[in-house]
Formats: C-alpha cells, structure tokens, sequence
C-alpha cells in the first residue's frame, strides 16, 4: 500500500504479541523443559534428570487414581449430558409438532430455554460451594432432607468415596446440560424446517423425526459437544477443589490431574513433578481430540 | 403424527395422539427447570434463616426475613472488597483484551505482510493447550516480574489469556467486513491508526459486543488464576470466586452459616442480572464460541 504501513502494523501487533509471548507461550515451553528437572523449591537449583519424573508417574497410585477418575469422566459426563441436552433441544425445538404450518417447540420453549442455560453464567467455584451445601451427609442437606420425608435415610454423598465422583459428576451435568440444549437447539436450527415438514405430512412420529432426522443431521454439532465435554473432563478442577472433601477426596476417590498438578506445584513445592503431570495431561487431552475426530468422521450431509 | 392446521398465525387446535408423550415431555422439562432452580433459590432463603433454622428442616421456609447475615458477608467476610476487587480486576482487563486483541485482530486480518500466518496461529494454538501445563512457569514468570500478589498481575495475565479466543473470533469478524470503506477513507488521506478507531471499530460493533459479553464472564468466574497469582497473604486482594470458595471450605469450623449462604447470595446476583438482561447475546455469544 503506502507509507505509515509497517510502523502501523508494528504499533499495532508490539503490546499484544509481546504480552501473549510472556504470559503465554514462554510458560507452555517452559513447562517442557521444567518436567525433565527435579525442581523442587525456589533456592535449589533444578537438575536435569531426563525422563525420571516421568517414570515415577508411572508408579505414582494418585496419578493413575487420577487418570481412572477422567476415564470415568469421559465416559459417563459428555454421554449423560448429551443424551438430555438432546432430548431437551429436540422438544424445545420441534416437539410441539406443526404450527400455523411450522415445526415449533413445546409450549414455553423460550422461558425453558433462559432457565437451563442460567447455570452456566454461574462461576464453577460458586457452583462447588452451593453444592457442598445441597449434598449435606445428614438431614439438613436438601438432598437427604428430601429423602428424609419420604423415608429413606441420608446418602453421605461426598463422604462415600464410591459414589462421591458421580455426585460431582452430576454437578458438571447440571451446569452444562443449558448450554449443550442452546448449541443443539442452533444446529437444529440449520436443518432446513422443509425436511420436518415433509416427514411430518408423510405421518412420522416423534420418534421418527428425532431419530431417522434429527439425529443424523446434527452430527457435526454433537461431535463438537463431544470435543468439548471431553475436554472439560480434563479440566474439572474447580469443582474437585471446592466440592470434593479433602481436596480430591475421601481417600483420592475423586482427585483429578490438575488438582494434582496444582498440590503438587504450590504445596509440595515439587515443580519439576508437578510439570510432568501437565504435560502427561497434555498429550492426554491432545489424543483425545484426535482420536474423537477421527472416530466420528462420517460423510458430511449436505443439505 | 400431526394434523394439519387449519390457517396460518393463529395455532391451529389440534388433537394430538402422542398426549402421554406430551404430557411427560412438560414433566421432564418442568422437573429440569425446578432442578436448576431450586438451588439457587434455597441459597437465597437459607441467607434469611438463623443456624439453627438451617440445622432444622432444609426445606422450611424462614421464621423472618432480615438483612443481618447478608451485613455480616458485606463487611466481616469481606465480601464488598471481594466483589469490588473483582469490578477492578475484570473492567481493567476486559478493556485490555479488547484493545489489544481488536488491535492485533485487525492488523492479522486485513494486511498482508511476512510472518502473518505464524503470528495468527501462535494466538489460535494458545486456544487449545491446557493451562495446567503452564502453571508452574507462569506463577515464576509473574513472580520474577514482581507481579505476584498483586492485581497488574492478574490483569495482565487474564490478558494474555483471553487473547486467544478474541483474536480468533475477531479476526473472523474483520474478514467479514467490507473492504471498500476504509480504503475510501484511506483515499481521503486517514492513517491506519484512525481508519481502524473511527470506521472499523465501529463497524465491527456486534461482533465487539458478544466478545466482550465473553470475556466478562470468563473473567469474572475465574477461579484457578487468582488462587495461583493471590496466593499469598493478600486477603484483601482476594476476588469473589476465591473469596466464596474460601468461606464455604472453613465455613465447617465457623459457625455463620447464614453469612456463608448471604456471601453465595451476593456473589450469585450480578451475574443473574447481566444474564437476564443480555440472555440472547450471552447465549450466541458462549455458542458461537464453541462451534469453531
């Protein structure tokens, strides 16, 4: 173009980049490099010893107890919430059948809509403190205190270490079914409305629509929801931190790699282990999006 | 199966042979709704009730309504400055972002120059590494600069943070924005600088809009920065998140139950307003961010 060009993309690009270079990138390749010393604190010097953090996380129990609790993660928490988002999204959007010659939700739909999504404004951290409340191990827990009325006698859900990671699970679900509803719900809004409509004077059912139609035309967006539940299945570490009892208890039956990665740095002062723990979490979650994209690669519909 | 309706605009009666079908898609949807209620609901009561009234029935309402336990919150758990911390905190370096990121945006997406690429996918890369892998790094780097315990850190590091998505996403939207004004502006003889101020910013206004939306309320329910860079003894620079988290840990050994429900009252009822308020921008705005 003309003068006052690379001074003016200089200007521009100079603060953010250098700001981003700092704070971001350099840490995330630090981290690499600080995984292969045995740092421990801020006075020793750190010592290169190659690749021995790494197998001693080999036959670290709370790493592997850790690694099992996002396996339970990944599996039950995108699959639960999914399966309601989805069932949500489909009556919000044509669950009401034909109206005024167009598909439309059930009655409500929009009130529906603002109250599901309401959770996910709400900080994680806020959201582990309301629950810590609700999931009370005697009466005056609202759970329990309901099922108090009804007869049947407190359930210690955090201080049982076998259902404690499923009670934090549950959580995850409540807050991120709204959001899932409201993706869904624009997916579903880019099948063209002409398909239900001529599915629907043929005579199909609910059923139908929401299986042979529906489902089939929403894959790209469901495979997104997967990535990012998947995702937040490696993260999880608000929750554990405020909900759990113990911090990733009882007996580390709920503890989760970044919960880990955050004791072992700030109150072992063990840096070098700690580092190795994220970069473990690191290729973890890099092979998990991989793999999801590949597997659920199918032939794009075009419509 | 659905009947047709008789004329358009009014809904047509209709007969519906799925009923049972009707009936328990509203009961599911209604059982949600009082699920996601009901918590948040029970906070606010339980901030009216004494500690005894809490040890009682979970489910009775309060003898009273006073403000006595959300006074205590305000100011002997600190609350106020929690929360006023947080305003700071989150309006400094919300505006940060929005400079910085509609800044480099731009420039990444409207002018062609060597090393262009590189520099637009170190921003997009930064989207998709964890950031417990650069934790430890991060806590010395801020340390070393002498920012930790201080809130210039953390502004700067929610900063740096937030870059990645607002670059992403804005530089998309620059794309989408037609070519032929600024270079008519340019013609005129307007620099680059006050092209991009007075016609691009705001021509780029709803895109600028739902991002900031964003990165508000990223910001403000960051939880894992501040108990990493507040990490010393700097109470009174604690943020809300970090501050509720606290009270509700010891709140065991405490005995101000009420206080601890007025705090999650408090910390729960701004972020409800602004969503009531911008529901529709929120909601594209945090799903347009997930369909990358």
């Amino acid at each position: 173009m003309r003068h006052g060009r690379y001074p003016f993309i200089v200007g521009f690009l100079a603060a953010p980049v250098l700001l981003y270079v700092v704070f971001v990138v350099s840490p995330y390749i630090q981290a690499f490099y600080i995984s292969l010393t045995n740092w421990k604190g801020i006075s020793a010097n750190p010592q290169f010893i190659g690749l021995e953090n790494y197998s001693n996380l080999l036959n670290d129990e709370v790493f592997w107890a850790a690694v099992r609790h996002h396996g339970v993660l990944l599996l039950v928490m995108p699959l639960v919430t999914i399966v309601i988002a989805l069932f949500f999204s489909f009556l919000l959007n044509v669950g009401g059948g034909q109206r005024g010659g167009q598909m439309a939700g059930v009655w409500g739909s929009k009130v529906y809509r603002v109250i599901f999504f309401l959770p996910q404004v709400l900080a994680v951290a806020i959201v582990g403190a309301l629950f810590q409340a609700i999931y009370r191990p005697d009466e005056t827990g609202v759970i329990n205190g309901l099922l108090g009325k009804v007869g049947i006698d407190p359930v210690g859900w955090l201080i049982d270490p076998n259902i404690a990671l499923l009670a934090i699970i549950a959580v995850m679900v409540w807050q991120a079914v709204g959001f899932y509803v409201v993706l869904f719900s624009a997916g579903m809004s880019t099948i063209p409305k002409d398909v239900f409509e001529a599915a629907a004077l043929d005579g199909a059912g609910r059923f139908t629509l929401f299986f042979k139609i529906t489902l089939p035309l929403l894959w790209d967006t469901m495979q997104v929801a997967w990535v990012y539940l998947g995702i937040a299945a490696f993260d999880a570490f608000a929750l554990v931190q405020v909900l759990s009892v113990d911090r990733g208890g009882p007996d580390n039956s709920t503890t989760v790699l970044p919960l880990e990665i955050w004791r072992t740095a700030f109150s072992f002062s063990k840096f070098g282990y700690a580092s190795a723990m994220g970069v473990a979490l690191f290729f973890m979650t890099i092979t998990f999006a991989a793999l999801t994209l590949r597997v659920t690669r199918r032939e794009r519909i075009e419509f | 199966m659905v009947t047709k309706s008789s004329s358009a605009g009014r809904p047509a009666k209709r007969k519906n042979p799925l009923g049972i079908f009707g009936t328990m898609s509203h009961l599911a949807l209604v059982i949600w709704a009082i699920l996601i209620i009901g918590p948040i609901l029970w906070t606010f009561l339980a901030s009216f009730k004494t500690n005894t009234e809490i040890f009682g029935d979970p489910l009775a309402l309060p003898a009273s309504f006073g403000w006595d336990a959300w006074g205590r919150a305000w100011e002997k758990a600190h609350i106020g400055q929690y929360m006023l911390n947080t305003v700071f905190v989150v309006a400094c370096s919300t505006a940060a972002t929005m400079l910085l990121g509609s800044m480099a945006a731009y420039v990444l997406a409207r002018y062609t120059f060597p090393g262009n690429r590189l520099i637009y996918f170190l921003f997009v890369s930064g989207m998709t590494f964890p950031v417990f892998l650069a934790l430890v790094p991060l806590f010395f780097v801020v340390k070393n600069l002498g920012l930790l315990d201080t809130h210039l850190g953390v502004i700067l590091v929610y900063t740096a943070y937030s870059l990645p998505f607002t670059v992403f996403f804005l530089s998309a939207f620059f794309k989408t924005l037609p070519t032929s004004v600024a270079e008519a502006a340019m013609m005129d003889g307007c620099s680059h600088t006050r092209t991009f101020f007075q016609i691009m910013v705001p021509m780029a206004k709803p895109g600028l809009i739902s991002i900031t939306i964003f990165n508000i309320l990223g910001q403000w329910n960051q939880y894992l920065l501040p108990i990493v860079l507040l990490s010393g003894n700097v109470e009174n620079k604690w943020l809300i998140t970090q501050g509720v988290a606290n009270i509700s840990t010891s709140a065991g050994y405490e005995a101000d139950w009420p206080g601890m429900f007025a705090a999650l009252s408090i910390a729960i009822i701004p972020v409800m307003f602004i969503y009531i308020i911008f529901q529709r921008q929120i909601q594209s705005g945090l799903t347009s961010g997930a369909v990358k």
